[in-house]
């Protein structure tokens, strides 16, 4: 063995350790998230956003994020998720519902690759899904709104008529007709989850027709712009706090908690644990947070939200309790019962003393 | 159903604040596209004009100095255009969309600061006599400087391109760049000047965006504003009134449904919401069907003296 042969096998055995080495336990995990907004929308993808710094606070080196932004919901989040599984992903979190086939069809090209998918219910061995029952955080907004609302209208930018809008429309519209009778609700579909001058236009065209509250299922800030330009409306926050519009018009809020699931599932696949799941929390566990109720809200009408949040968190009270009827009158819940998750999933009908159709 | 609750006053009152950001968006891409320049760009310079205006509006308290710095910051920007696709001759579709995400880039990063913070925003004009009018008044006159603006800009558009020896020029340039070029005219420099109108306006079409009609700064605000604006383009056949049609047409449509939908109508929403883009599509057929379709002939063709 002459010299030369000599030093290239000492740093091919050095390579070779390096690498073995790496595979081990240097090699970080490398989690992917496919959003449906800008990270910048100060609602919905805003909150995905700071769950995926989260992770990376959590792990450290130990894990490597990608994300992609503003990505369609159709054929090209298929191409977008392809990628990300391509580029090395070891879990991708697909955030919006539209996301849902585009999910299960890239799944099954990769099955090592773990996938979690928000708010859909197509699940596969390596496809697990993930949702906030954002109803309870409603239950609250429609009892703050029912109490406020001097017009007795409530305006409610829908974005598509899928069963996580509609339940949030029944929820709020139950609690708000229970504690003012007269109350109706105008509902407005978008068609869109992030189009911020849409969204303002939906908003003022509520105004305009004499709705004094807006609730909205849309992820910018812009109908709370729209509202404080107007005075005298008062609108909640969706998916993230903002509290900038605080106290006035934005008198509380849903907040979505993605950290601690994140975290938890970026977790399971470095120990090799993961293992397709259905996960759905509400305000108990916390992955549903509810805003400052700000001093906007009369100080008794704040108690009784508080007080709700509390039965609701502690499971005694459940925001789909009978009597419910359907919009056309039949029984859905009798009287004391409450709907099951597969209902609620399914949901594609209003409950009764809704106006309006769905459209489909 | 109940239409009674719809205040037509309010209706075409917001129809005119919703359309004022595709219109000067559109009518500036017309002039550039008139030129024999297809920049598709215009959604990267409305969001630049969106972000840079709402800053400067932030900094200064002066939404029309926020206005003419977004008009600037995007005219500037669409140059970097101009240079690189009539100096170095790129290719325009590619350079185009380059320079949208370009400008989706660099307002997200811009705006990083200015996120949910409040603008001061443009005020009524209060119009003496006109503003008076039962229901004239509130419905066409009372609206912010702007609104007035962008309709002045289609009709001076308009003259100019019709009346003036400069517009004949201009367009000269987009159906034939080598005759113009024969004749001696500059066909560079003109195109340069016409890309950087289609900026600015651009800029305050974007501008508009964040100043009054949202009025806020959230990243990716256009969200498509810029592409319908190409659509309009096209849809008028290149000329500045149909353009006017076009943007009220759609910003109509949009607030029309929304209103109906507010009012409990049982409208098909899809359909509405989907509806200028079929008539944009049967406008193209029919347009095509005629064989004249009145685009400039020299339409996106690079153009060199040598050649």
């Amino acid at each position: 063995m002459n010299r030369r042969t000599l030093f290239t096998s000492v740093a091919a055995a050095t390579l070779a350790a390096t690498a073995a080495f790496a595979q081990t336990d240097g090699e970080p995990v490398k989690a992917g998230f496919i959003y449906v907004g800008p990270i910048g929308d100060g609602g919905w993808t805003y909150e995905h956003n700071k769950a995926r710094l989260a992770v990376e606070e959590e792990f450290g080196d130990a894990v490597e994020t990608v994300y992609q932004e503003s990505v369609p919901e159709g054929a090209d989040a298929e191409r977008a998720i392809t990628q990300m599984a391509l580029s090395g992903a070891d879990i991708i979190f697909t955030t919006s519902f539209g996301y849902m086939d585009p999910t299960i069809a890239v799944a099954e090209k990769f099955p090592d690759v773990k996938f979690e998918h928000a708010t859909g219910y197509k699940r596969a061995d390596n496809v697990s899904t993930y949702s906030a029952r954002f109803y309870e955080g409603r239950a609250i907004q429609g009892h703050i709104a029912g109490s406020m609302t001097e017009t007795n209208k409530i305006g409610y930018i829908a974005s598509f008529p899928i069963p996580e809008v509609i339940r949030g429309i029944n929820s709020a519209y139950l609690h708000a007709k229970k504690v003012n009778p007269d109350v109706e609700f105008s509902v407005v579909w978008a068609y869109t989850w992030f189009d911020p001058a849409k969204e303002a236009d939906a908003a003022r065209a509520l105004i305009e027709n004499g709705n004094d509250v807006i609730l909205q299922h849309t992820d910018s800030t812009a109908p709370q712009a729209a509202a404080q330009e107007a005075g005298n409306v008062i609108t909640f926050g969706q998916a993230s706090d903002m509290a900038e519009y605080a106290p006035m018009p934005r008198v509380s809020s849903i907040i979505d908690d993605w950290a601690p699931y994140y975290i938890d599932r970026v977790k399971a696949v470095m120990d090799g644990t993961w293992e397709s799941t259905d996960t759905w929390d509400g305000i108990g566990p916390g992955m549903v947070g509810i805003g400052e109720i700000t001093d906007a809200v009369p100080a008794e009408v704040k108690e009784e939200a508080l007080a709700l949040k509390e039965s609701i968190a502690s499971g005694d009270y459940h925001p789909f309790t009978g009597p419910i009827n359907r919009q056309d009158g039949s029984v859905w819940l009798a009287e004391g019962e409450t709907a099951s998750d597969g209902d609620l999933l399914g949901m594609d009908f209003y409950v009764e003393g809704l106006t309006g159709e769905i459209p489909n | 159903m109940d239409l009674g609750s719809i205040n037509p006053i309010l209706l075409v009152a917001s129809i005119m604040v919703s359309a004022t950001p595709i219109l000067l968006a559109a009518i500036g891409e017309m002039v550039v596209e008139k030129s024999g320049v297809l920049n598709l760009g215009v959604e990267g310079m409305m969001i630049t004009g969106a972000v840079v205006g709402f800053a400067v509006a932030v900094n200064t308290g002066s939404p029309v100095l926020g206005f003419a710095a977004a008009a600037l910051a995007s005219a500037v920007l669409s140059l970097s255009f101009g240079v690189l696709t009539q100096v170095f001759l790129s290719n325009q579709v590619a350079t185009g969309l380059g320079l949208t995400l370009v400008g989706l880039g660099l307002s997200a990063l811009i705006g990083k600061p200015y996120e949910g913070m409040k603008s001061p925003t443009l005020p009524k004009l209060d119009i003496p006599l006109l503003g008076d009018l039962p229901v004239l008044g509130r419905m066409l006159f009372s609206h912010d400087i702007m609104v007035y603006l962008s309709l002045a800009l289609v009709a001076a558009v308009w003259a100019f391109l019709k009346f003036t020896r400069a517009g004949l020029i201009l367009r000269a340039v987009g159906e034939s760049h080598d005759a113009a070029h024969a004749l001696g005219y500059k066909v560079v420099r003109i195109r340069l000047m016409a890309i950087f109108f289609g900026g600015a306006c651009a800029g305050l079409g974007g501008a508009y965006l964040s100043l009054v009609r949202v009025p806020q700064w959230t990243e990716g605000m256009t969200a498509g504003a810029g592409w319908i604006a190409l659509a309009i383009v096209v849809f008028a056949s290149w000329r500045a009134g149909r353009v006017l049609i076009g943007a009220y047409l759609f910003g109509g449509v949009t607030v029309l449904q929304l209103n109906l939908q507010a009012a409990g109508a049982r409208v098909p929403v899809e359909l509405l919401s989907t509806s200028p883009y079929l008539i944009t599509i049967l406008v193209l057929v029919l347009i095509s069907a005629r064989g004249i379709h009145g685009a400039p002939a020299c339409l996106g063709r690079p153009f060199h003296a040598s050649s």
